[in-house]
């Protein structure tokens, strides 16, 4: 109880509490994520068991009853009557799985790269920080193309549709780690030479466990606010790719290419099948990032 | 300085021999080519005699050597999927890129610097600061999003401006130009916008932060006291000390430009690179995707080249900076 109020009280709470867009965008963030980790249960239909559809409600407008069969869905349906609202759930589930997992998968690679880099030095740390430096001068959602063709192109056929997601998150993963790599190389240059480092050299600590348990935790606080800037970046990569398609498969649609879907409606005037994933998917992007600038400021105070 | 500019372009050539070392990989590894230019009915000597003439039966580095010089000649294989020389629809893909690059260009550098210095001498004002909200959130749409809007305002409820393709367009040799026909010049607007808004807003802010500054300096309230004219203050005296930074970034953004237009050229069907390397993807057409990086490898890392080689030698203090450091 006592620890709980303490950090209840602690600075980091306090700037939270005393700033409304980070509760705001926190609270924004909780609610998509539990709807879409919960989305069976949260979503009214399932979009994809052909069981529940009905063509006869395709292209619903939003909140009126359909001309044929009198249901009515709150944010319309599509094509093939699928509810635009649970879509979006399903969708929005697999936008946060590729956005997480690749923001995980660059954060390990990142960090390891630049701890092994900082520490170690000599002509390891000129490799690795060469490459990041060659990587930097493409734009990421380049390098996520890419490496999406090569995977594509390596991955059989029959195969394409089912690894598509991870060929996805290792694309967008591997567009990310500089990042992370060079502010950890940086940090590591600065506690490498501080005393307990030395300590813990002197006591005959091993190099793997001096980076990891001593130098690690000292150096993960710009690491936190990366992740989070990285997360809305990745979601915005993982549409834009999907939208492109070259992303998720029909099958998992993403709300890239649920957008991509309704661009095709456009014209014919069935905007809500476009409009609903669109604002989804600001809605995600803008709370996730001012999340991450709240937490740039609360982290480091010297920036303000 | 010679010596820095040796070293800087003897890191940008091995950057892309390494870039060619991997697009050359993609050619040879990711599927079999022979698979790949061969049909269904083919013999052990056909397979024999075209590892031989493609010279596959080579080691390695022979093939990568040659590879090189083709590329280098403009010989950079055949497209699995139009059955052409990539060199050949490359050049005809090129000029719709190129000019939809140069006006999206023109328009972030006119239109930033602008309402750059704009909002600065209005600093607040109600219209400057609504500019600065409306750019902090055009910044957050991504580049597609923006693109479907404009499309839905300009094109489905005014129908005022095409929604996709160059119309109508006239060649100059093997140039072919939207410029010169009124569908061609309305078809670049929107793309255009779309391209450019996120390098417009780029310049906007960095001209008006540089601006900010600037009026504060010494000379500019010297030239105050002199009873110049506003006008002839903000232009001539503080705009000009601010454009330094701003080429640079333009010029840096520029290779940006480029890479974005595969985006703009998929939602408005603009048959330039970009939708092609988006199509070679799809259709997993290696040749195309190979030429495509090494083409926009040589631009970007040209373009960095030039720029670190100018800052160099425009800002005296990166030399003192750079002995110091390494000295």
């Amino acid at each position: 109880m006592e620890r709980v109020a303490r950090a209840w009280n602690s600075d980091f709470m306090w700037s939270f509490r005393h700033s409304p867009v980070a509760v705001v965008s926190l609270a924004l963030v909780l609610l998509l994520v539990f709807a879409a980790v919960f989305a069976p249960l949260v979503a009214p239909y399932n979009p994809f068991d052909p069981a529940s559809l009905n063509l006869m409600n395709g292209f619903s407008p939003p909140m009126e009853p359909n001309a044929f069969t009198g249901d009515v869905f709150w944010l319309g349906t599509d094509d093939q009557g699928r509810d635009v609202f649970s879509t979006i759930l399903y969708g929005m589930r697999i936008s946060l799985f590729v956005g997480f997992t690749a923001v995980l998968f660059a954060l390990v690679l990142g960090v390891s790269l630049g701890l092994i880099a900082g520490y170690v030095g000599g002509w390891t740390e000129t490799a690795i920080m060469r490459v990041a430096d060659v990587q930097l001068t493409f734009p990421a959602i380049l390098v996520a193309m890419l490496i999406f063709g090569i995977a594509k192109g390596i991955t059989p056929v029959d195969m394409r549709d089912e690894m598509a997601i991870w060929v996805l998150i290792i694309a967008i993963g591997l567009s990310d780690w500089v990042q992370f790599a060079r502010v950890v190389r940086g940090a590591t240059l600065v506690e490498k030479n501080k005393e307990y480092v030395q300590a813990a050299r002197l006591i005959g600590r091993r190099p793997g466990a001096i980076m990891l348990r001593h130098i690690l935790p000292n150096v993960l606080s710009p690491v936190l606010v990366i992740a989070t800037i990285s997360l809305a970046l990745a979601i915005i990569a993982e549409a834009t790719l999907s939208f492109l398609g070259v992303g998720a498969p029909p099958t998992q649609p993403s709300l890239g290419t649920l957008i991509r879907i309704g661009q095709g409606y456009l014209f014919s005037g069935e905007w809500w099948i476009i409009l609903f994933p669109a604002i989804t998917l600001l809605a995600l992007a803008l709370s996730v990032n001012l999340l991450g600038d709240w937490l740039r400021d609360a982290l480091n105070p010297k920036l303000r | 300085m010679l010596a820095y500019s040796i070293r800087r372009v003897f890191q940008s050539i091995v950057v892309l021999l390494v870039v060619g070392l991997v697009a050359f990989s993609m050619f040879r590894f990711v599927g079999d080519p022979i698979d790949n230019m061969l049909g269904q009915e083919r013999t052990d000597a056909d397979i024999e005699r075209l590892r031989g003439e493609l010279g596959l039966d080579r080691p390695f580095l022979v093939q990568y050597g040659r590879f090189l010089t083709n590329a280098a000649t403009g010989n950079i294989g055949i497209s699995y999927r139009q059955g052409r020389p990539v060199a050949d629809i490359l050049v005809e893909r090129a000029p719709a890129t190129l000019e939809l690059a140069a006006v999206s260009g023109l328009f972030a550098m006119i239109m930033g610097v602008g309402l750059g210095v704009f909002t600065a001498i209005r600093r607040n004002g109600i219209m400057a600061n609504v500019i600065m909200t409306v750019s902090l959130l055009g910044v957050s749409l991504p580049t597609f999003l923006i693109g479907i809007l404009l499309i839905y305002l300009f094109a489905v409820e005014l129908g005022w401006l095409p929604s996709f393709g160059r119309g109508d367009t006239v060649k100059i040799g093997s140039w072919s130009t939207g410029f010169l026909t009124a569908s061609g010049l309305k078809a670049l607007i929107l793309p255009s916008i779309t391209l450019g808004l996120y390098q417009m807003t780029l310049i906007m802010r960095l001209v008006r932060s540089e601006m900010l500054e600037v009026l504060r300096a010494e000379y500019i309230r010297f030239a105050r006291a002199r009873g110049l004219r506003e006008r002839a203050i903000n232009f001539h005296h503080a705009l000009k000390n601010t454009l330094v930074p701003v080429i640079t970034v333009t010029g840096l953004q520029l290779g940006a430009i480029i890479a974005f237009a595969i985006i703009t050229e998929t939602v408005f069907q603009w048959p330039g690179v970009g939708l092609l390397f988006i199509n070679a993807i799809q259709f997993v057409d290696i040749p195309v995707m190979a030429a495509y990086l090494m083409l926009i490898s040589v631009m970007f890392v040209g373009i960095n080249l030039v720029v670190d080689l100018l800052y160099f030698s425009i800002d005296p203090r990166l030399r003192i900076d750079r002995t110091v450091s390494e000295g």
